[in-house]
């Protein structure tokens, strides 16, 4: 899958980043479109979901990461958001005690145009009709799925230029996990929406990337489009299965 | 029969005030995780604060609401300034934070005003109400004042945009952050409205306990008594926590002999006690329902 690739959207380069003393990123080099999706592969532990922290400011990094023009690294959390970056977050960071309308409130936090929020809102249910039916449900009490469709939604409502999405398939049904794909395929077609996906699950991740690369203990082992990835004889054996 | 209502309605009246205090620990407890047990004290401060402006001739309504605003600059001002740093900071740190500011505004009130106790003016006036000796005029006063700060605290959680976003930095202030919520000030802003809130309790109370650098100390106990009843983590279980204090504080002490007016306190503080062992959650602490 090929998107209108009008330029690259994020460019990161010589990314590190620690926990404490400890480093778990060792110099990360790749790209978003604009426009376009890409996905970050790797086995537990490899520093997928670390690179998507250190993108947010909310662990110690250096090197680059330039949004358009402008460099995200030192930045606080709340002022990369406001630059247009929305994170779906491992375990969906969801306010549990809040109804599912009022965790969709929350991601237009940054937004003044409160006429085009309510109508963001109404868009969002029509993506996930299942939301609409519960929005003054309290978020704690929905399934998995719909917490993950919740996450979605609500980092849509931020208009953002980059969604960053920390395995969004885990723990979910299959027949669920194709839902929300299908879903996402849409918002990248419709909107025109960036991505940079993390998964496990790699091979349907490379269905929807154009982009993909292989991540090992902090380290970029593989990267090129995602057709070619998913060729390879090593990432076939190692990760999809064959 | 008479007495039954009118210790009920007297109950409900010191309540309000012991509610106030609930809610505004909760508020701070919430936000981050440790007991501000200088509350009283600051609030017995906004209190001479406003006994001062009367003193310089405010009139008694803009004294109130200057004392509320000072009150807020204030906590905001606390929070910025000394509990900011400490973030990060053990428990330790922090009870060593909350003596010290105890201390400061116990021995500063003292020192500026003296420990010499004052009579503190009521707008409401000490004559019963209707003449009917069931509820005195500043009693409800009291009350009145406190259910609409409530009502309006609960409009403003509910239905404002600032409301939603304290409430999601106190909750999960990871996610919070990822949608641009400005964590740290929604701490200070929650400082600064428990200080006032604290500061609108001292002041309805001062005409009834009078005022001095100690008036607080026995209130606080009574507010942190409602809020583990309420469960520490719900502000509305405060609220209700903080009125039921009063309403027990004041039945068992005109009908249970051996409690008597002296031994109130322990009530309090068996109250506290009682709940942490056999319903550490609270009465309301545990209503949240929540799947993984
Ligand atoms: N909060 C933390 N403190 C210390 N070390 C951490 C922390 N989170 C992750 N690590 C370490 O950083 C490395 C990368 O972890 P990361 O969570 O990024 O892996 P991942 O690729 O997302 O794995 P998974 O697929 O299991 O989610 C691991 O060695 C992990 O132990
Ligand atoms: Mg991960």
């Amino acid at each position: 899958m090929t998107g209108p690739m009008t330029g690259t959207l994020l460019e990161v380069s010589g990314l590190e980043a620690w926990y404490g003393r400890i480093q778990a990123l060792f110099g990360l080099d790749f790209t978003v479109a604009d426009g376009g999706v890409t996905t970050l592969l790797g086995a537990n532990g490899a520093g997928k979901t670390t690179t998507l922290r250190a993108l947010c400011g909310m662990i110690r990094s250096a090197g680059t990461a330039r949004l358009g023009g402008t460099d995200l690294t030192g930045r606080a959390t709340e002022d990369i958001v406001r630059l247009g970056v929305a994170h779906v977050p491992q375990g969906r960071g969801t306010f549990t005690a809040m109804t599912v309308e009022e965790n969709l409130q929350l991601g237009a936090m940054t937004r003044r145009d409160m006429r085009a929020i309510a109508e963001d809102i109404e868009r969002a249910y029509a993506y996930f009709p299942r939301l609409a039916e519960r929005r003054r449900q309290q978020a704690g009490t929905l399934s998995g799925g719909e917490q993950q469709m919740l996450a979605i939604s609500r980092a849509m409502m931020l208009k953002p230029r980059l969604m960053l999405l920390d395995e969004p398939s885990f723990g979910l049904a299959p027949l669920i996990v194709e839902e929300l794909f299908s879903i996402l395929s849409r918002l990248k077609a419709e909107e025109n929406l960036s991505m940079l996906i993390v998964e496990q699950n790699a091979a349907l991740a490379l269905e929807i990337a154009d982009e993909a690369y292989l991540i090992e203990t902090g380290r970029m082992v593989m990267s090129g489009p995602a057709r070619d990835i998913g060729q390879d004889e090593n990432v076939r054996r190692a990760y999809l299965g064959y | 029969m008479e007495l039954f209502a009118h210790q009920i309605l007297s109950g409900l009246a010191t309540g309000g005030i012991y509610a106030c205090m609930a809610l505004a620990i909760v508020m701070i407890y919430q936000a981050i995780h440790h007991l501000n047990f200088a509350q009283g004290e600051m609030a017995m401060f906004s209190t001479f604060i406003a006994w001062q402006l009367i003193e310089w001739g405010f009139p008694y309504w803009i004294a109130f609401f200057l004392t509320i605003a000072i009150s807020f600059v204030g906590g905001v001002v606390i929070e910025r300034t000394v509990f900011k740093p400490l973030h990060r900071a053990p428990v330790l740190a922090h009870i060593v934070a909350f003596i010290a500011l105890f201390a400061i505004f116990n021995s500063l009130a003292g020192f500026i005003w003296d420990f010499t106790i004052k009579s503190f003016p009521t707008p409401f006036g000490q004559q019963s109400l209707f003449g009917s000796g069931l509820i005195s005029a500043h009693d409800t006063g009291m009350i009145v004042v406190t259910l609409v700060l409530l009502g309006l605290l609960f409009l403003f959680f509910r239905h404002t945009r600032i409301g939603l976003a304290m409430r999601a930095a106190a909750s999960n202030p990871d996610s919070a952050r990822l949608v641009g919520v400005r964590v740290g000030w929604m701490i200070a802003l929650g400082w600064g409205m428990a200080a006032a809130i604290g500061a609108v309790a001292g002041m309805l109370i001062a005409p009834v306990v009078f005022l001095e650098p100690n008036m607080m100390l026995a209130i606080l106990i009574y507010g942190f008594a409602g809020a583990v009843v309420g469960g520490l983590i719900s502000p509305g279980g405060a609220v209700i926590g903080g009125f039921a204090v009063g309403v027990v504080e004041n039945l068992a002490g005109t009908y249970v002999p051996v409690v008597g007016q002296e031994m109130k306190l322990t009530i309090a503080l068996a109250l506290i006690v009682a709940v942490l062992m056999f319903k550490p959650t609270g009465l309301f602490g545990a209503r949240l329902v929540t799947r993984v």
